[in-house]
Protein backbone atom coordinates (compact mmCIF):
# COMPACT_ATOMS: atom_id res chain seq x y z
CA UNK A 1 0.00 0.00 0.00
CA UNK A 2 1.02 3.38 -1.26
CA UNK A 3 1.67 5.94 1.55
CA UNK A 4 -1.45 8.32 0.81
CA UNK A 5 -3.39 5.61 0.40
CA UNK A 6 -2.18 5.01 3.98
CA UNK A 7 -2.64 7.88 5.01
CA UNK A 8 -6.42 8.32 3.70
CA UNK A 9 -7.50 4.67 4.89
CA UNK A 10 -6.09 5.60 8.41
CA UNK A 11 -7.52 8.93 8.45
CA UNK A 12 -11.24 7.35 7.61
CA UNK A 13 -10.70 4.89 10.01
CA UNK A 14 -9.46 6.08 13.05
CA UNK A 15 -12.72 8.45 12.78
CA UNK A 16 -15.19 5.61 12.14
CA UNK A 17 -13.44 3.18 14.94
CA UNK A 18 -13.95 6.48 17.60
CA UNK A 19 -17.39 6.96 16.62
CA UNK A 20 -18.00 3.29 16.63
CA UNK A 21 -16.61 2.98 20.34
CA UNK A 22 -16.14 6.13 21.78
CA UNK A 23 -19.54 8.10 20.34
CA UNK A 24 -22.20 5.04 19.66
CA UNK A 25 -22.79 3.60 23.02
CA UNK A 26 -23.60 7.20 24.36
CA UNK A 27 -25.92 7.51 22.04
CA UNK A 28 -27.35 4.29 22.15
CA UNK A 29 -27.71 4.05 25.92
CA UNK A 30 -30.14 7.08 27.63
CA UNK A 31 -29.60 7.56 30.98
CA UNK A 32 -32.59 7.28 33.62
CA UNK A 33 -32.50 8.59 37.48
CA UNK A 34 -33.96 6.29 39.89
CA UNK A 35 -36.54 7.61 41.76
CA UNK A 36 -35.54 8.01 45.24
CA UNK A 37 -31.50 8.02 46.66
CA UNK A 38 -30.72 4.44 48.54
CA UNK A 39 -27.40 3.46 50.30
CA UNK A 40 -26.64 -0.68 50.66
CA UNK A 41 -23.94 -0.02 52.72
CA UNK A 42 -25.44 1.74 55.44
CA UNK A 43 -28.17 -0.94 55.53
CA UNK A 44 -25.81 -3.70 55.18
CA UNK A 45 -23.72 -2.46 58.25
CA UNK A 46 -27.01 -2.35 60.11
CA UNK A 47 -26.88 -6.29 59.52
CA UNK A 48 -29.34 -6.85 57.00
CA UNK A 49 -28.69 -9.36 54.08
CA UNK A 50 -30.06 -8.80 50.60
CA UNK A 51 -33.28 -11.22 50.89
CA UNK A 52 -34.11 -9.16 53.79
CA UNK A 53 -35.60 -6.99 51.74
CA UNK A 54 -34.83 -8.96 47.60
CA UNK A 55 -37.18 -11.48 48.99
CA UNK A 56 -38.03 -15.09 46.98
CA UNK A 57 -40.99 -16.06 47.83
CA UNK A 58 -42.77 -19.19 48.77
CA UNK A 59 -43.83 -20.15 45.51
CA UNK A 60 -40.33 -19.46 43.92
CA UNK A 61 -41.22 -16.23 42.66
CA UNK A 62 -38.46 -12.93 43.17
CA UNK A 63 -40.08 -10.44 44.36
CA UNK A 64 -37.42 -8.14 43.11
CA UNK A 65 -37.70 -4.74 44.32
CA UNK A 66 -38.65 -4.45 47.90
CA UNK A 67 -42.57 -3.06 48.54
CA UNK A 68 -43.20 0.51 50.10
CA UNK A 69 -44.96 -1.77 52.76
CA UNK A 70 -41.35 -3.67 53.67
CA UNK A 71 -39.50 0.20 53.37
CA UNK A 72 -42.34 1.92 55.71
CA UNK A 73 -41.44 -1.48 58.33
CA UNK A 74 -38.39 0.84 59.76
CA UNK A 75 -39.24 4.30 58.11
CA UNK A 76 -42.72 5.03 59.12
CA UNK A 77 -41.75 8.85 60.34
CA UNK A 78 -40.24 11.48 59.19
CA UNK A 79 -36.42 11.91 60.80
CA UNK A 80 -33.57 14.56 59.66
CA UNK A 81 -32.35 12.08 56.89
CA UNK A 82 -33.78 13.87 53.64
CA UNK A 83 -33.64 10.52 51.56
CA UNK A 84 -36.19 9.08 54.63
CA UNK A 85 -38.10 12.15 54.32
CA UNK A 86 -38.90 11.90 50.73
CA UNK A 87 -39.71 8.11 51.36
CA UNK A 88 -42.11 8.95 53.59
CA UNK A 89 -43.80 12.24 52.27
CA UNK A 90 -43.87 10.40 48.35
CA UNK A 91 -44.24 7.04 48.80
CA UNK A 92 -45.05 5.41 52.53
CA UNK A 93 -48.17 7.98 53.77
CA UNK A 94 -49.55 8.47 50.01
CA UNK A 95 -49.39 4.31 50.14
CA UNK A 96 -47.71 3.94 46.61
CA UNK A 97 -45.00 1.26 45.49
CA UNK A 98 -41.53 3.30 44.55
CA UNK A 99 -41.04 2.96 40.70
CA UNK A 100 -37.80 1.50 41.10
CA UNK A 101 -36.01 1.11 37.85
CA UNK A 102 -33.82 -1.88 37.94
CA UNK A 103 -30.43 -2.11 36.33
CA UNK A 104 -30.85 -6.17 36.06
CA UNK A 105 -34.33 -6.97 33.93
CA UNK A 106 -33.81 -9.46 31.63
CA UNK A 107 -35.67 -9.45 27.98
CA UNK A 108 -39.32 -10.50 28.21
CA UNK A 109 -38.23 -14.02 26.24
CA UNK A 110 -35.38 -15.25 29.38
CA UNK A 111 -36.51 -16.73 32.19
CA UNK A 112 -34.47 -16.33 35.69
CA UNK A 113 -35.21 -18.19 38.41
CA UNK A 114 -33.57 -16.71 41.59
CA UNK A 115 -35.08 -19.81 43.53
CA UNK A 116 -33.48 -22.23 41.76
CA UNK A 117 -30.17 -20.29 42.25
CA UNK A 118 -29.67 -18.28 45.04
CA UNK A 119 -31.92 -21.01 47.23
CA UNK A 120 -31.08 -24.26 46.02
CA UNK A 121 -27.55 -23.81 44.26
CA UNK A 122 -26.48 -20.91 46.53
CA UNK A 123 -25.15 -18.86 44.23
CA UNK A 124 -24.17 -15.50 45.94
CA UNK A 125 -26.49 -12.82 45.09
CA UNK A 126 -22.76 -10.73 44.03
CA UNK A 127 -21.93 -13.36 41.49
CA UNK A 128 -24.49 -12.20 39.10
CA UNK A 129 -24.66 -8.64 40.62
CA UNK A 130 -21.36 -7.62 41.84
CA UNK A 131 -20.74 -5.64 45.10
CA UNK A 132 -24.09 -4.34 44.72
CA UNK A 133 -24.84 -4.07 48.47
CA UNK A 134 -21.85 -2.08 49.15
CA UNK A 135 -22.66 0.82 46.82
CA UNK A 136 -23.43 3.87 48.95
CA UNK A 137 -25.81 5.34 45.77
CA UNK A 138 -28.36 3.40 43.63
CA UNK A 139 -26.62 3.98 39.96
CA UNK A 140 -29.05 5.67 37.26
CA UNK A 141 -29.96 3.08 35.21
CA UNK A 142 -28.68 2.88 31.47
CA UNK A 143 -31.30 1.96 28.80
CA UNK A 144 -30.92 0.81 25.41
CA UNK A 145 -33.27 3.05 22.90
CA UNK A 146 -33.43 0.51 20.44
CA UNK A 147 -33.98 -2.97 22.62
CA UNK A 148 -35.10 -0.88 26.04
CA UNK A 149 -32.61 -3.14 27.95
CA UNK A 150 -30.60 -2.25 31.14
CA UNK A 151 -26.71 -1.73 29.57
CA UNK A 152 -25.87 -4.75 32.84
CA UNK A 153 -27.36 -6.92 30.18
CA UNK A 154 -24.37 -6.44 27.96
CA UNK A 155 -22.12 -5.43 30.86
CA UNK A 156 -20.40 -2.06 31.46
CA UNK A 157 -17.68 -2.26 28.77
CA UNK A 158 -18.76 -2.35 25.05
CA UNK A 159 -15.82 -4.52 23.66
CA UNK A 160 -16.63 -7.16 26.90
CA UNK A 161 -12.42 -7.32 27.78
CA UNK A 162 -10.82 -7.11 31.18
CA UNK A 163 -14.36 -7.18 32.72
CA UNK A 164 -15.14 -8.35 36.36
CA UNK A 165 -16.52 -12.12 36.29
CA UNK A 166 -19.96 -11.12 37.72
CA UNK A 167 -20.51 -8.07 34.44
CA UNK A 168 -22.84 -8.90 32.10
CA UNK A 169 -26.05 -10.99 32.38
CA UNK A 170 -26.12 -12.48 28.65
CA UNK A 171 -27.37 -15.74 27.08
CA UNK A 172 -23.21 -16.61 26.58
CA UNK A 173 -22.32 -15.80 30.79
CA UNK A 174 -25.00 -17.65 31.58
CA UNK A 175 -23.75 -20.83 29.58
CA UNK A 176 -20.34 -20.03 30.31
CA UNK A 177 -21.61 -20.87 33.95
CA UNK A 178 -23.88 -23.36 33.56
CA UNK A 179 -21.10 -25.61 31.54
CA UNK A 180 -18.91 -24.97 33.88
CA UNK A 181 -20.84 -26.90 36.60
CA UNK A 182 -22.04 -29.11 33.91
CA UNK A 183 -25.63 -28.08 34.11
CA UNK A 184 -26.44 -27.61 30.41
CA UNK A 185 -30.02 -28.65 29.79
CA UNK A 186 -32.32 -27.98 27.35
CA UNK A 187 -33.28 -24.40 25.77
CA UNK A 188 -36.73 -24.12 27.57
CA UNK A 189 -35.23 -24.53 30.77
CA UNK A 190 -34.37 -20.94 30.60
CA UNK A 191 -36.52 -18.88 28.01
CA UNK A 192 -40.44 -18.75 27.78
CA UNK B 1 -16.98 -35.91 36.36
CA UNK B 2 -17.10 -34.86 32.80
CA UNK B 3 -20.35 -32.62 32.30
CA UNK B 4 -22.93 -35.67 30.92
CA UNK B 5 -22.29 -37.54 33.60
CA UNK B 6 -23.26 -34.75 36.25
CA UNK B 7 -26.80 -34.07 33.76
CA UNK B 8 -27.23 -37.44 33.76
CA UNK B 9 -27.73 -37.50 37.68
CA UNK B 10 -30.70 -34.99 37.05
CA UNK B 11 -34.17 -36.56 37.66
CA UNK B 12 -35.48 -37.66 34.06
CA UNK B 13 -39.37 -37.74 32.93
CA UNK B 14 -41.03 -38.13 30.22
CA UNK B 15 -44.01 -36.34 30.43
CA UNK B 16 -46.88 -37.73 28.66
CA UNK B 17 -50.51 -36.73 27.68
CA UNK B 18 -53.43 -39.27 27.43
CA UNK B 19 -56.43 -38.08 25.20
CA UNK B 20 -59.73 -40.26 25.42
CA UNK B 21 -61.87 -39.99 23.18
CA UNK B 22 -64.50 -41.89 24.23
CA UNK B 23 -64.73 -38.95 27.05
CA UNK B 24 -64.41 -35.80 24.72
CA UNK B 25 -67.53 -34.09 23.76
CA UNK B 26 -65.67 -31.53 21.26
CA UNK B 27 -66.91 -28.61 23.58
CA UNK B 28 -63.31 -27.06 23.22
CA UNK B 29 -62.42 -25.75 26.37
CA UNK B 30 -58.89 -27.15 25.84
CA UNK B 31 -58.45 -25.32 23.27
CA UNK B 32 -59.60 -21.63 24.85
CA UNK B 33 -57.37 -22.79 28.18
CA UNK B 34 -54.55 -23.81 25.60
CA UNK B 35 -55.09 -19.66 23.97
CA UNK B 36 -55.36 -18.03 26.86
CA UNK B 37 -52.86 -20.00 29.30
CA UNK B 38 -50.14 -19.39 26.20
CA UNK B 39 -51.00 -15.74 24.80
CA UNK B 40 -52.23 -16.56 21.49
CA UNK B 41 -54.05 -13.44 20.14
CA UNK B 42 -57.37 -13.62 18.58
CA UNK B 43 -57.60 -14.80 14.77
CA UNK B 44 -57.37 -11.71 12.37
CA UNK B 45 -60.58 -11.64 10.14
CA UNK B 46 -58.58 -12.50 7.14
CA UNK B 47 -56.92 -15.82 8.33
CA UNK B 48 -58.29 -19.02 7.55
CA UNK B 49 -57.45 -22.24 9.14
CA UNK B 50 -54.27 -22.46 7.41
CA UNK B 51 -52.96 -18.90 8.87
CA UNK B 52 -54.59 -18.64 12.11
CA UNK B 53 -52.23 -19.55 15.07
CA UNK B 54 -53.72 -22.60 16.74
CA UNK B 55 -51.63 -24.88 19.44
CA UNK B 56 -54.63 -26.91 20.15
CA UNK B 57 -57.08 -28.00 17.77
CA UNK B 58 -60.44 -30.18 17.91
CA UNK B 59 -60.97 -32.23 14.94
CA UNK B 60 -64.45 -33.45 14.42
CA UNK B 61 -64.23 -36.61 12.55
CA UNK B 62 -67.18 -37.41 10.99
CA UNK B 63 -65.94 -40.20 8.39
CA UNK B 64 -63.81 -42.51 11.15
CA UNK B 65 -66.64 -43.64 12.38
CA UNK B 66 -68.88 -46.26 9.81
CA UNK B 67 -72.21 -45.36 12.53
CA UNK B 68 -71.87 -41.91 10.99
CA UNK B 69 -71.27 -40.22 14.79
CA UNK B 70 -68.42 -38.05 15.14
CA UNK B 71 -65.46 -38.88 16.93
CA UNK B 72 -63.84 -35.50 17.94
CA UNK B 73 -59.65 -35.47 18.16
CA UNK B 74 -57.92 -33.10 20.38
CA UNK B 75 -54.36 -32.52 18.54
CA UNK B 76 -51.71 -30.73 20.11
CA UNK B 77 -48.27 -31.04 19.46
CA UNK B 78 -47.72 -34.88 19.54
CA UNK B 79 -43.96 -34.12 21.85
CA UNK B 80 -42.31 -36.65 19.25
CA UNK B 81 -39.64 -38.66 21.05
CA UNK B 82 -38.25 -38.71 17.37
CA UNK B 83 -39.25 -35.73 16.44
CA UNK B 84 -38.92 -34.60 12.74
CA UNK B 85 -38.95 -31.09 13.23
CA UNK B 86 -35.92 -30.89 15.19
CA UNK B 87 -33.85 -32.85 12.44
CA UNK B 88 -35.49 -29.79 9.96
CA UNK B 89 -34.82 -27.11 11.39
CA UNK B 90 -31.53 -25.05 10.25
CA UNK B 91 -31.52 -22.51 13.74
CA UNK B 92 -31.96 -25.15 16.47
CA UNK B 93 -35.50 -23.13 17.09
CA UNK B 94 -36.79 -26.44 17.92
CA UNK B 95 -35.15 -29.20 20.32
CA UNK B 96 -35.87 -32.57 22.08
CA UNK B 97 -34.99 -32.11 25.89
CA UNK B 98 -34.17 -35.34 27.01
CA UNK B 99 -34.69 -34.26 30.65
CA UNK B 100 -37.97 -34.22 30.33
CA UNK B 101 -39.12 -34.94 26.54
CA UNK B 102 -40.55 -32.29 25.70
CA UNK B 103 -40.47 -30.38 22.19
CA UNK B 104 -39.68 -26.92 22.94
CA UNK B 105 -39.61 -24.40 20.32
CA UNK B 106 -37.65 -20.76 20.97
CA UNK B 107 -39.62 -18.38 18.60
CA UNK B 108 -36.97 -15.76 18.88
CA UNK B 109 -34.29 -18.11 16.83
CA UNK B 110 -36.70 -19.27 14.62
CA UNK B 111 -36.34 -17.37 11.13
CA UNK B 112 -39.84 -18.16 9.78
CA UNK B 113 -38.71 -20.71 6.79
CA UNK B 114 -41.22 -23.14 7.78
CA UNK B 115 -39.34 -26.48 7.61
CA UNK B 116 -40.55 -27.92 10.60
CA UNK B 117 -44.29 -27.28 9.57
CA UNK B 118 -43.75 -29.20 6.57
CA UNK B 119 -42.10 -31.93 7.97
CA UNK B 120 -44.41 -32.30 11.15
CA UNK B 121 -46.76 -34.70 10.18
CA UNK B 122 -49.74 -34.23 12.74
CA UNK B 123 -49.92 -30.12 11.37
CA UNK B 124 -49.60 -28.92 14.82
CA UNK B 125 -47.28 -25.50 13.89
CA UNK B 126 -48.63 -22.62 13.50
CA UNK B 127 -46.68 -19.72 11.43
CA UNK B 128 -47.71 -15.98 12.52
CA UNK B 129 -48.53 -14.35 9.23
CA UNK B 130 -49.22 -10.83 10.98
CA UNK B 131 -48.56 -9.15 14.31
CA UNK B 132 -50.28 -10.30 17.80
CA UNK B 133 -52.84 -7.88 18.14
CA UNK B 134 -55.26 -7.74 21.43
CA UNK B 135 -58.81 -6.07 21.44
CA UNK B 136 -58.00 -2.77 23.74
CA UNK B 137 -57.49 -3.86 27.23
CA UNK B 138 -57.18 -7.08 26.74
CA UNK B 139 -53.39 -7.01 27.14
CA UNK B 140 -54.01 -6.57 30.93
CA UNK B 141 -54.81 -10.29 30.54
CA UNK B 142 -51.63 -11.62 29.32
CA UNK B 143 -50.07 -14.20 31.51
CA UNK B 144 -46.40 -12.61 32.50
CA UNK B 145 -44.93 -16.21 31.97
CA UNK B 146 -44.64 -16.49 28.60
CA UNK B 147 -43.38 -14.73 25.89
CA UNK B 148 -45.40 -13.19 22.67
CA UNK B 149 -44.09 -14.05 19.65
CA UNK B 150 -43.47 -11.49 16.89
CA UNK B 151 -44.90 -11.59 12.80
CA UNK B 152 -42.91 -14.41 11.20
CA UNK B 153 -42.09 -16.88 13.49
CA UNK B 154 -43.54 -20.50 13.94
CA UNK B 155 -45.02 -21.29 16.97
CA UNK B 156 -46.26 -24.91 18.65
CA UNK B 157 -47.12 -26.46 21.91
CA UNK B 158 -44.90 -26.57 24.41
CA UNK B 159 -46.61 -28.94 26.99
CA UNK B 160 -47.01 -25.24 29.19
CA UNK B 161 -43.57 -25.62 29.88
CA UNK B 162 -43.86 -23.01 31.76
CA UNK B 163 -45.92 -24.57 34.53
CA UNK B 164 -43.07 -26.76 34.65
CA UNK B 165 -40.72 -24.12 35.32
CA UNK B 166 -42.63 -22.58 37.97
CA UNK B 167 -43.30 -25.89 39.74
CA UNK B 168 -39.27 -26.08 39.86
CA UNK B 169 -38.80 -22.93 41.47
CA UNK B 170 -41.38 -23.59 44.02
CA UNK B 171 -39.16 -26.94 44.36
CA UNK B 172 -35.98 -25.44 44.70
CA UNK B 173 -37.42 -22.69 47.03
CA UNK B 174 -39.17 -25.53 49.24
CA UNK B 175 -35.76 -26.88 49.01
CA UNK B 176 -36.39 -30.02 47.39
CA UNK B 177 -35.25 -31.37 44.19
CA UNK B 178 -37.57 -32.91 42.27
CA UNK B 179 -41.22 -31.49 41.68
CA UNK B 180 -44.70 -32.55 42.58
CA UNK B 181 -46.66 -34.16 39.87
CA UNK B 182 -49.21 -31.45 40.84
CA UNK B 183 -47.35 -28.59 40.35
CA UNK B 184 -46.89 -29.59 36.68
CA UNK B 185 -50.63 -29.99 34.94
CA UNK B 186 -50.89 -28.46 31.38
CA UNK B 187 -53.73 -25.79 31.10
CA UNK B 188 -55.69 -28.34 28.66
CA UNK B 189 -55.82 -30.78 30.67
CA UNK B 190 -56.90 -28.52 33.82
CA UNK B 191 -59.36 -27.22 31.46
CA UNK B 192 -61.41 -30.36 30.52
CA UNK B 193 -64.94 -30.56 32.24
CA UNK B 194 -64.79 -34.47 31.00
CA UNK B 195 -61.49 -35.24 32.03
CA UNK B 196 -60.88 -36.80 28.75
CA UNK B 197 -57.12 -35.68 29.17
CA UNK B 198 -54.05 -36.98 32.01
CA UNK B 199 -51.27 -36.07 32.32
CA UNK B 200 -47.89 -37.58 33.91
CA UNK B 201 -44.77 -38.66 34.20
CA UNK B 202 -44.92 -42.28 32.02
CA UNK B 203 -41.16 -43.08 33.72
CA UNK B 204 -43.76 -43.44 36.81
CA UNK B 205 -44.45 -46.93 36.28
CA UNK B 206 -46.92 -46.50 39.33
CA UNK B 207 -48.46 -43.35 37.60
CA UNK B 208 -51.51 -43.23 36.09
CA UNK B 209 -50.12 -42.19 32.58
CA UNK B 210 -47.91 -45.18 32.55
CA UNK B 211 -50.68 -47.58 33.31
CA UNK B 212 -52.90 -46.06 30.19
CA UNK B 213 -49.87 -46.24 28.18
CA UNK B 214 -49.87 -49.59 28.35
CA UNK B 215 -53.78 -50.48 28.36
CA UNK B 216 -54.46 -52.32 24.89
CA UNK B 217 -57.35 -49.81 23.75
CA UNK B 218 -54.18 -46.56 23.80
CA UNK B 219 -52.46 -45.94 20.32
CA UNK B 220 -51.03 -43.54 18.61
CA UNK B 221 -51.93 -41.24 15.56
CA UNK B 222 -49.86 -41.85 12.42
CA UNK B 223 -48.15 -44.93 14.37
CA UNK B 224 -46.32 -46.58 11.62
CA UNK B 225 -44.19 -43.26 10.96
CA UNK B 226 -42.23 -43.80 14.16
CA UNK B 227 -42.24 -40.90 15.44
CA UNK B 228 -43.06 -42.21 19.17
CA UNK B 229 -45.27 -39.23 19.75
CA UNK B 230 -46.19 -38.36 23.96
CA UNK B 231 -49.47 -37.82 23.12
CA UNK B 232 -51.48 -41.07 23.68
CA UNK B 233 -55.30 -41.70 22.14
CA UNK B 234 -57.72 -44.21 23.79
CA UNK B 235 -60.85 -45.43 22.23
CA UNK B 236 -62.59 -48.47 23.28
CA UNK B 237 -64.03 -49.05 19.71
CA UNK B 238 -61.53 -50.69 17.25
CA UNK B 239 -62.97 -49.21 14.12
CA UNK B 240 -61.88 -45.62 15.36
CA UNK B 241 -58.65 -46.46 16.76
CA UNK B 242 -57.68 -48.66 13.62
CA UNK B 243 -58.14 -46.12 11.60
CA UNK B 244 -56.94 -42.79 13.58
CA UNK B 245 -53.51 -45.09 14.41
CA UNK B 246 -53.06 -45.48 10.53
CA UNK B 247 -54.23 -42.30 8.93
CA UNK B 248 -54.44 -39.40 11.38
CA UNK B 249 -56.57 -36.99 10.56
CA UNK B 250 -55.41 -33.86 8.67
CA UNK B 251 -57.01 -29.81 8.83
CA UNK B 252 -60.04 -28.46 7.98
Amino acid sequence: MKLPALVSFTAGLVPALAAGWLLFPRLIYKTEAQPLPFNHKVHAEQGMACGDCHAVAEDGRFAGMPTTESCAGCHAEKGENPAVNALVERYVEPGVEIPWLSNARQPDNAYFPHAAHVTGEKVACARCHGPHGESTAVRPVQVNRLSGYPRDIWGPSISRLRREEWQGMKMSDCIACHRAGGRESACIDCHK
Amino acid sequence: MTATQQTSTLPTHRYTLVVDLDRCNGCGSCATACAVENNIPPAPERSNVRTGVVWLRVHDVATVDPSGRSTFVPIPCQQCDEPPCVDVCPQRAVEYDPRTGIVGQIPVRCLGCRYCMVACPYHTRSFNWWSPEWPEGMKASLNPDVSIRQRGVVEKCNFCVQRLQAARAKTSAAGKTDIDPADYVPACVEACPSRALSFGDANDADGEVAKLAKDPESFRLLAALGTSPKVLYRSSDPVVRERLSRTGVTRG
